[in-house]
């Protein structure tokens, strides 16, 4: 059944399009290529992922995203009076480029505006035809969120937009820029809202940057958010993209696996949802302007594959070491005694990025619960990886972690306790706050931020086989 | 209630219903796919390690038909009161998406082109009184030429490993030397033979036999088939019969064909939608679509459609037949009527032979559809004329991994005691220094042999069951014993510290009580006469053309060989030309 509903969600959003000109009919809708247009401006910026509920319908909100200070909701965007129907197109702009309400008060920054800020005014024309006229209006009311006084005061939200939302103003590359690294670079900063997630936070929860103006940190990899860490996106050669090619991070995003790595965690929404539907050219582009980013100075220095591990793992010789035991016993069959996994379907843990990254956060979620690579158009199956929360301890779970954070050349530090897993486990919190000195409590006057300890932003995954997540 | 209407309804998610699925929604099809049980995915039936909890999964029979709500009844003969099937043992159908195709073990043949005429064949080498008395001897009306782009494409979507022997006619590798003419290579290569299958494939060579590495399903190396499905490597864990592969290395519709499925908006999978039958209209000539039962609601459904497919497990098919009135019951006093004539099942006896405590055979390893085999006494490879009997078996080890709780009810084998320390002892020789040679042989079809609805009980859903009357016959008994006879040279040159060889005894009659095989066949046979077949070279029903019923229910005889690869070929072949002929010109595309 969940197959046939997310089956009919696809559709509803790939078809709504047409049904509803055909039985409306509307006098003054805009043609069907501004319509189509915005459909894929939607899928850019991956409206459906909030503003969808498990199992709900398409953009009518309801997505429970739980936050230290109570749950907020998201809200309905269709045309409906319950949703946006009412807003006239400066209306919309305004909320979706400037975060302010039709009501005049401020959005969560849940809601990217500060990425959205950049987005030209060409696409918001073709994104408020879809969202009035291509969108199927669902009479569905909005959530209340479940804040209570004073926390639930939204004067404060107002400030924070003052301080750290970049007035809006659309995208204009630097000059000289060549044309499709500027393309990439709108996608990225802009629609794409790549940085939410992949860029470090400041102490209010701000972005550190928007764009390669900020410096290094800029898509240096952030806090986790539902513990999955988002990797840097900089060409560092161990923790980020540095080993990856153009055409590694097209495929990646179009069919959410290449032959070294495989998506997981967050992304895996992001993939299913959102980028598998790009045009060829727009992910080259976005796959050329990230490798354009100036280089980064190394975190861990290079990768050199290390044999001696493999060596030990052939050999049964495990037993100085319990993670590698533990590793042996329920990790090599997919991921190998070489730690080279196999290709497009079973990462490999030798010399990846997600794995050395600083903090260990992913790793021990998805040894914990573990995840399913979304299925896709272009790779329909959808691989799963079990959850060992129940049939491992935490001790042999913070032993695994270890051991494949540090074998194979692997250099992460291997600091994970047991208590770190069973916190995790147990109540959902973090292994360590953000890799690049993220703080994961912000300025408590400036409270409803998101992304960092105690969210829970996208728990209801929308892709795949979401029985196993 | 009324659901609407969909170009093409499909009745039961298995093989041959995903690939029909397929085919039709590539033609620009709407189809509709209603499986009775629940819906299934690795990430769920196949999350390890409970994956293969043994009670959970064969000993509970965590994937197979619930027979609390519907089963068949039983009777060896026609004068005696059928009893109902209330617990699974001689075989094992499936239940919820993927059917026996989730469970089944990965065993990938061909056919043996001889089988497919046998009657024709039979007839010309020993003349038409070599054919016994009531025996119903049939051709497929179809030739491996026709089959083997079909044969093809199935072994290219299932990622089958396996050597080949000929190429357009040119040697190409140490495959089966009886095997038929290939167009291309096998996706993968051969599965690893294990220890047992290796000993069995030099043994059987001394002795002057063909063994060859048996095509498996079970990919021997990751593999992306051609609707972009992904496969990973075979571990030889031995989790395959009876269990969903963690791995995605045993293929099924789930893991190699439902993927692509569930990404095309012309699909839609009704899961615990149970059909009750097919509607027809008055004249009893077209099919108007199917009622079905929402198992969630307890509703009853119905949903039109231009096109139906049957892909229901074999005797399902024949079930949904009778129950809707499509075709002719069959009588077989009369000898009237096809539905449910032909009725044929497998023959299968498991020798066993201990090798010296120095040979470690470690009976837990193992893949289901992998091992070593030899082709020597199957189809008509060897001449029958002194032997007096029609039909063959293929012979081979099939270490398919040992489970702890089914090996412990098999017990040890042999002589050994039954309880104690002698018993223990003998289970760790069994386990660790045995290993088992199937004679796995054809069954042919009998006038008082078949399937028809029992007159007495009712499934839970007020509906008569299907009942059986089957036995063994001297033909096929006498065929099993000459076989087994045949692998006593080849234990002995294995250095066999002692065996035993497993027979059918003359006069045996068919026990439920213990699994033997999955493979039942006929009931709705394909054929060039509509007198004695239910469905026409393109397994569409003579009786009502809309109707089209797919699986091993068309096999006029049972065959040596596993049937999956032959009802994957069929599906294909009947989906090719519903393609070409049928959509572009609905109605009988064989004239009676």
């Amino acid at each position: 059944m969940v197959n046939r509903m997310l089956n009919r969600l696809k559709v509803a959003i790939g078809t709504a399009a047409f049904s509803l000109l055909a039985t409306a009919a509307m006098a003054q809708a805009p043609d069907q290529a501004l319509i189509d247009k915005g459909a894929y401006v939607a899928r850019l910026g991956d409206c459906v992922a909030c503003h969808t509920a498990l199992h709900g319908q398409a953009y009518a909100g309801g997505l429970e995203i739980k936050s230290p200070i109570g749950t907020i909701y998201s809200t309905n965007i269709t045309p409906d009076s319950n949703g946006i129907g009412g807003y006239s197109f400066e209306e919309f702009d305004q909320a979706v480029r400037h975060g302010i309400r039709k009501d005049g008060s401020t959005l969560y920054p849940a809601m990217p505006y500060p990425a959205f800020s950049r987005m030209t005014q060409d696409d918001m024309r073709a994104l408020y035809a879809y969202f009035m006229h291509g969108v199927k209006p669902v009479a569905q009311p909005n959530k209340a969120n479940e804040i209570s006084w004073p926390m639930s005061m939204r004067w404060p939200l107002a400030i924070w937009r003052t301080l750290f939302a970049p007035a809006p103003a659309e995208f204009k590359p630097a000059a000289g820029t060549d044309p499709v690294v500027a393309r990439g670079e709108y996608l990225v900063t802009g629609p794409g809202h790549c940085g939410a997630c992949h860029t470090p936070r400041g102490f209010a929860m701000q972005e550190k940057a928007l764009d390669a103006t900020g410096g290094a940190v800029f898509l240096a990899g952030g806090a986790p958010i539902d513990n999955w860490v988002a990797p840097s996106l900089r060409n560092d050669p161990v923790v980020g993209i540095g080993s990856w090619s153009e055409d590694d991070l097209y495929y990646f995003l179009k069919t959410g696996r290449i032959d070294h790595s495989a998506v997981f965690g967050g992304m895996a929404d992001v993939v299913g949802w959102s980028t598998q539907y790009f045009t060829d050219d727009d992910l080259r582009a976005m796959a050329k302007y990230l490798k354009s980013l100036p280089p980064v100075p190394p975190a861990q220095g290079s990768y050199t594959y290390e044999a001696s591990t493999a060596d030990m793992l052939n050999a049964g010789k495990t037993a100085s070491s319990p993670g590698a035991d533990v590793y042996l016993r329920e990790c090599a069959i997919c991921h190998r005694n070489d730690g080279g996994g196999v290709a497009r379907m079973f990462p490999p843990l030798a010399g990846n990025p997600v794995v050395v990254t600083e903090n260990p956060t992913s790793l021990v979620n998805v040894v914990v619960h573990g995840g399913v690579l979304p299925p896709t158009n272009w790779a329909p199956s959808a691989v799963a990886m079990p959850g060992y929360g129940k049939t491992l301890s935490a001790q042999q779970i913070a032993d695994v972690v270890n051991f494949i954070r540090t074998g194979w050349g692997n250099h992460a530090s291997a600091n994970v306790t047991a208590a770190d897993v069973a916190k995790l486990r147990d109540t959902g919190a973090p292994v360590a706050g953000g890799g690049f000195g993220a703080p994961t409590s912000g300025w408590p006057l400036l409270h409803p931020q998101p992304y960092g300890a105690g969210w829970t932003f996208a728990p209801q995954t929308h892709a795949g086989v979401d029985q196993a997540q | 209630m009324n659901a609407g209407k969909t170009d093409a309804i499909i009745i039961g998610a298995g093989w041959a219903g995903a690939i029909l699925a397929k085919e039709l929604t590539e033609a620009g099809l709407s189809v509709t796919v209603l499986e009775r049980g629940d819906d299934r995915a690795t990430a769920v039936e196949g999350d390890y390690p409970g994956s293969i909890d043994e009670l959970r999964g064969a000993i509970r029979h965590r994937l197979f038909q619930n027979l609390s709500q519907t089963t068949v009844t039983i009777r060896n003969t026609i004068g005696q009161v059928a009893v109902p099937y209330r617990r699974l043992a001689a075989f094992l159908p499936g239940e919820g998406v993927g059917g026996a195709g989730l469970h089944w073990s990965g065993v990938h043949f061909r056919v043996a082109p001889d089988d497919l005429a046998l009657r024709s064949n039979v007839i010309a080498r020993y003349g038409r009184n070599f054919i016994p008395e009531g025996m119903n001897l049939q051709d497929y009306d179809v030739t491996y030429e026709e089959l083997e782009p079909f044969f093809d494409k199935a072994e290219k979507v299932f990622g089958t490993s396996g050597e080949p022997h000929t190429i357009k006619g040119k040697i190409a590798g140490k495959g089966n030397t009886f095997a038929p003419d290939r167009s291309d290579a096998f996706p993968l290569p051969a599965m690893k033979d294990v220890y047992s299958a290796s000993l069995f494939k030099t043994a059987a060579a001394n002795v002057g036999y063909h063994p060859y590495s048996l095509p498996a399903a079970n990919a021997s190396a990751p593999y992306t088939n051609p609707y972009g499905a992904q496969m990973g490597p075979c571990n030889f864990c031995g989790y395959c019969s009876g269990y969903d592969c963690y791995m995605y290395s045993k293929a099924s519709p789930n893991v190699n064909i439902l993927p692509a499925l569930r990404q095309d908006p012309k699909f839609t999978l009704i899961t615990k939608a149970h059909v009750l039958k097919v509607n027809l209209d008055s004249d009893r000539k077209k099919a108007t679509g199917v009622t079905y039962l929402d198992l969630r609601t307890n509703r009853q459904v119905s949903l039109d459609a231009d096109l139906v497919i049957i892909s229901a497990f074999q005797f399902h098919n024949v079930h949904l037949m009778l129950l809707s009135g499509i075709g002719r019951p069959y009588d077989p006093i009369a000898n009237t009527g096809t539905v449910g004539r032909n009725f044929v099942y497998q023959t299968i006896t498991t020798s066993r032979a201990w090798l010296p405590s120095t040979h470690y055979t470690n009976l837990f390893v193992g893949a289901g559809g992998a091992g070593v085999a030899i082709d020597d006494f199957n189809s008509m490879n060897f001449d029958h004329g002194p032997l007096g009997f029609v039909g063959g078996s293929p012979v081979w080890v099939n270490q398919a991994g040992a489970k702890p709780i089914a090996a412990a009810i098999g017990g040890p084998g042999g002589k050994a005691p039954t309880w104690g320390e002698g018993y223990k002892d003998a289970m760790v020789e069994t386990y660790r220094h045995s290993l088992t040679i199937d004679a796995h042989g054809s069954n042919m079809a009998y006038r008082d042999v078949y399937l028809d609805l029992d007159p007495t009980y009712t499934d839970a859903y007020a509906q008569p069951l299907l009942r059986m009357t089957f036995t063994w016959k001297d033909n096929d008994i006498r065929m099993n014993q000459y076989v087994v006879s045949r692998i006593e040279p080849i234990m002995k040159e294995m250095g066999a510290t002692r065996y035993s060889l497993a027979k059918l005894e003359t006069g045996e009659l068919f026990d439920t009580r213990r699994y033997q095989t999955t493979h039942l066949g006929g009931g709705a046979v394909m054929g060039a006469d509509p007198k004695t077949s239910a469905v026409n070279r393109y397994l569409q029903s003579w009786d009502v053309p809309n109707v089209f019923v797919i699986g091993a229910s068309a096999f006029p005889q049972g065959m040596g060989y596993n049937p999956t690869g032959m009802v994957a070929a069929l599906a294909y072949w009947s989906a090719y030309h519903i393609r070409t002929i049928y959509l572009k010109n609905p109605g009988p595309m064989v004239q009676a």
